[in-house]
């Protein structure tokens, strides 16, 4: 019997090259003749830009080229980058320029390329361009800029609003007029950038003899970039080649096609030297996508019992300078906000607001953190206003595993019916609540104010949509060597998909990992693929290795079964050979095996079996897969500094069946850290000018070890019937429900102040400027 | 002095000699290239990466004559006459890991590996320093290196098992 390698701690294949410092992240790539690119980049939030002198910068001895998009245009077969997910929302389209030309809109908008012998040169010849700007005014808050007069943020703009739509079900007014209660909460929601440790970067080189474009890059979404270049470039698919290499994180904002990714691939061709850009920490807040401001108004009706009759209220979503990827982040707040409870009626107006600052797309959570906090701070309320323990108006409230599934009325953005496919959401908030001693919090809340101390606890629960489909490719193949080796269109950031896909193809094919090689982010490696987001690639991609894998298992057996003389089922496969079961002795290699079914001219293929000892598959799953869990935090305030110390988190979560659950632990630690920052910390500024105040590392703050709590996790598998394996994501999980638990403790802690707390994150001086307002000075 | 010259002091370099994972290289370097860039790009030691560029995020950190330091905050020319220990100066492969990787691997202390580089020489330092940490102590050594994947948690628990492995190496027991 072959070792099983699916739901094991096995060693990461991941793990040997970057601890050993041998991996290859796009920096590390060398090639002979390499140049390095540097990016001109707006100072103002908005501008005309009234002239441009390059002859400084040029003359700059090691400089090659500086491109505007008038050098490049001649070579492009359109001026923008056209990446919006289709909506039927959209009131305008804003899709970036390549480079921009006449008005630059954000802080940190490319508007020239320059490409030197190294970087250091490109970026003395950056400050030598000369750039006319006349500043115009920007704007800045998107709640704002919805006002009349306000100013424009693209001056040929009718009006600010870039998308608006409306979610919901049921009769809402109806629902909430005969409610016994009602509560209403606005609130400020904000949410920073993903901050990877490796920046963006990307190195093109064309090949002149075979005239093939490879660009590798530190991208989510290999094959996307791919089909985009070959459409701008006019070139046939099968001569441009995009491989993400190493990726240090992604976090959601390399998932985007970018200006720079464009840039740097047409300057390679045109100057016939390959050309690599990385992106400094500074263009990371400035040039790379991220999330930022909500403004919520909503309510909640219930009945005397403290059961949801109705939620309904606005959202306004700052959606930055350009669409550069959707209306899916205030799309997934609202798909999300009432997601875990039965809620008869529903209805959420949302606006996306254009304004001067850095467009916005999915980070981490991809906007249902937001819809998570705005709902559990209403059920916060609700507990308050009645004088209920908040669990126990979560326990009235909550789907019950009977009605499971549960098919909301709610579509997913592509259409596709919500159906909560599977979890016992009750039992899971039991769970955790058991673990962090719920009950007994009073007495320890008490005990430590006779110390002077004050400690609070919050929760949250949350319901987490994974597994975007409709699928990803795998192909699973034994070579004559006698390696099993697989392709798919999934990529590797660190979510360990390398391993992952191993486990699921290990064990049906020997239950030898070191036997498997892995290829992910190559988007010559498959034709199709879509890549990483949306927590997808175990669900996808796992359940395409699976099937395949499986099939390639029943072609060894069959071909092995002819070779051998012995019938199909009187065979197992052990490591990298099929023997006959009870150690007999008899067995065949892979290598022969794939050998033979390569076939051999004029002979029959062993077995009668199809040729080759491979399997490709493209599993469809349009349905999601619907992660739960809930998190409970216990804070103490201290009143005087309002510093904030989590004493500890607990997670308990469902995500079906565990392929790994050393590498499940991992995603939800690393997810909650998240959570942590956008609660008390992540903080993306921008002055009344639209000028970015926090652009490095020492004021925008990250979470480090010591703020960090220790997290105990709980686990409950509710294997989802929507996939063979019952998998669902878990890349997200983590960051949904932290900073809402933490800030209902904040707000526990600092209940006999009578502190209200309607913001993420929210900062030491805002906690004290509560406490004195509340208490006095 | 009028632009021209300033650019061309800018290019000015310097001879170096360094010591780089005990290996002795002489090299011609501008004098503004940072030791990050040097390493990386001169020497092709890519294991050390570049994260911020301004010390906060601690991916670059190499051992420099013992001690734990930022190479994106030092330019080569400061290294000559020095020592420094890369990442690849810890282990040459696989089957050889110091107890501090191993001991990463086991705990799940990396997801994308970009930051590992210099939390282990940081800790290198830190445990050679400290040979019994408590977990606090573990948590303060690391503070000035970020990681956006791991939570920290496996990190930590991989500090305090390397500080276990090293210790019954030293006394082994009876």
């Amino acid at each position: 019997m072959s070792r099983g390698t699916f739901g094991q701690n096995v060693p990461r294949l991941e793990d040997p090259d970057l601890l050993l410092g041998r991996a290859r992240f796009v920096d590390d790539i060398h090639l002979p003749g390499l140049l390095e690119a540097a990016f001109v980049r707006s100072p103002h939030a908005h501008a005309r830009i009234r002239g441009l002198d390059k002859t400084a910068a040029l003359a700059l001895p090691g400089v090659h080229a500086v491109f505007t998009l008038a050098d490049l245009k001649p070579y492009l077969t359109a001026e923008r980058l056209a990446v919006a997910l289709p909506s039927p929302s959209y009131k305008q389209i804003l899709d970036r320029p390549v480079l921009a030309t006449d008005e630059v809109v954000h802080v940190g908008e490319p508007v020239a390329i320059i490409v030197a012998d190294n970087r250091y040169v490109a970026e003395d010849a950056v400050a030598l361009l000369e750039l006319d700007y006349e500043p115009l005014p920007a704007a800045v808050d998107c709640k704002q800029a919805l006002t009349a007069g306000a100013p424009l943020a693209h001056s040929h703009s009718p009006h600010n609003v870039v998308a608006e739509f409306t979610m919901g079900f049921g009769d809402v007014d109806a629902a909430v007029a005969g409610a016994a209660h009602i509560f209403r909460e606005s609130l400020w929601q904000h949410r920073g950038g993903s901050h990877s440790i490796e920046c963006r970067g990307v190195l093109a080189y064309h090949e002149p003899i075979e005239d093939r474009l490879t660009v590798w890059s530190s991208t989510q979404t290999p094959h996307a970039a791919a089909r985009i270049l070959s459409d701008l470039f006019g070139r046939d698919e099968n001569r441009v080649r995009v491989i993400a290499p190493d990726v240090g994180g992604g976090f959601g904002p390399k998932l985007v096609f970018y200006p720079e990714d464009v840039s740097v691939a047409l300057a390679a061709m045109l100057l016939k030297r390959p050309v690599k850009w990385i992106e400094d920490r500074y263009e990371h807040f400035v040039g790379t996508t991220q999330e930022r401001d909500q403004y919520w108004d909503v309510e909640i009706a219930v009945d005397a019992e403290a059961r949801i009759l109705g939620v309904r209220g606005s959202l306004i979503h700052d959606h930055g300078a350009y669409t550069a990827r959707g209306v899916n982040v205030p799309y997934g707040s609202a798909a999300a906000m009432t997601l875990c409870y039965q809620v008869p009626a529903y209805r959420l107006d949302v606006k996306l607001v254009v304004t001067n600052k850095v467009p916005v797309t999915p980070v981490r959570g991809a906007g249902q953190p937001q819809g998570v906090f705005a709902m559990e701070r209403l059920l916060d309320r609700v507990a308050g206003e009645l004088g209920l323990d908040r669990a126990e108006v979560r326990r009235r409230n909550l789907i019950p595993a009977a009605k499971m599934p549960y098919a909301t009325p709610l579509k997913t953005r592509g259409g596709m019916p919500v159906v909560l496919d599977s979890g016992d959401y009750p039992a899971c908030q039991q769970l955790a609540l058991q673990r962090a001693s719920w009950d007994g919090f009073a007495a320890r809340q008490n005990a430590a104010r006779a110390q002077g101390k004050y400690l609070g606890i919050g929760m949250a629960n949350f319901v987490e949509g994974t597994g975007r489909g409709p699928f990803e490719p795998v192909t699973v193949r034994i070579a004559p060597s006698g390696k099993v080796h697989v392709y798919s269109g999934a990529v590797a950031l660190g979510q360990s998909t390398k391993t992952m896909l191993a486990q699921i193809v290990a064990e049906q094919l020997g239950g030898d990992m070191a036997n498997l090689t892995i290829t992910t982010g190559d988007s010559a490696a498959t034709p199709l693929g879509f890549g990483a987001f949306n927590s997808r690639q175990a669900v996808l991609a796992g359940s395409s290795a699976h099937r395949a894998a499986v099939k390639v298992r029943e072609k060894a057996l069959k071909a092995a079964g002819s070779l051998l003389q012995l019938s199909a089922g009187d065979l197992e496969i052990e490591g990298a050979y099929v023997c006959r079961k009870g150690g007999l002795g008899q067995r065949v290699s892979f290598g022969e095996i794939a050998r033979a079914t390569a076939g051999s001219p004029g002979f029959y293929l062993p077995g009668g079996v199809a040729p080759g000892m491979e399997a490709t598959e493209h599993v469809v799953i349009d349905d999601m897969a619907y992660s739960n869990g809930t998190a409970v935090a216990e804070v103490e305030v201290d009143i005087e500094t309002g510093a904030v110390s989590i004493r500890n988190i607990v997670f308990a979560h469902d995500c079906g069946k565990v392929i790994h659950p050393k590498i499940v632990e991992g995603q939800i630690l690393g997810g909650v850290a998240h959570g942590v920052g956008n609660a008390l910390f992540e903080w993306m500024g921008f002055n009344e000018d639209g000028q970015p105040v926090t652009t490095t590392l020492a004021d925008y703050l990250l979470v480090t070890a010591t703020e960090m709590a220790p997290v105990i996790l709980l686990h409950r598998e509710s294997p989802t019937p929507l996939n063979e394996l019952g998998i669902k994501g878990v890349g997200e999980a983590g960051t949904l429900p932290t900073a809402a638990a933490i800030i209902s403790a904040i707000e526990n802690a600092l209940s006999g102040f009578g502190v209200h707390i309607t913001q993420t994150p929210i900062r030491p001086a805002e906690i004290v400027a509560q406490i004195l307002a509340k208490r006095g000075p | 002095m009028p632009p021209a010259r300033q650019y061309d002091s800018m290019n000015e370099s310097r001879t170096i000699v360094v010591t780089v994972n005990g290996r002795r290289h002489e090299a011609k370097v501008p004098v503004r290239m940072t030791l990050v860039d040097f390493l990386r790009h001169q020497l092709g030691l890519t294991g050390t990466h570049v994260g911020c560029e301004h010390g906060v995020c601690g991916a670059c950190t190499v051992l420099f004559d013992g001690r734990a330091a930022r190479a994106c905050l030092m330019f080569a020319v400061q290294a000559d006459e020095h020592e420094v220990t890369t990442v690849e100066g810890i282990a040459a492969v696989n089957e050889d890991l110091h107890p501090l990787q191993a001991a990463f691997r086991d705990h799940h202390g990396l997801q994308c590996g970009f930051c590992t580089p210099g939390f282990l020489t940081t800790l290198l330092e830190f445990l050679q320093n400290n040979p019994s940490p408590t977990e606090e102590e573990a948590r303060d050594a690391i503070s000035g290196n970020l990681c956006r994947c791991t939570g920290y948690q496996g990190i930590v628990a991989a500090t305090l098992d390397a500080a276990d492995r090293l210790r019954s190496r030293k006394e082994p027991s009876t």
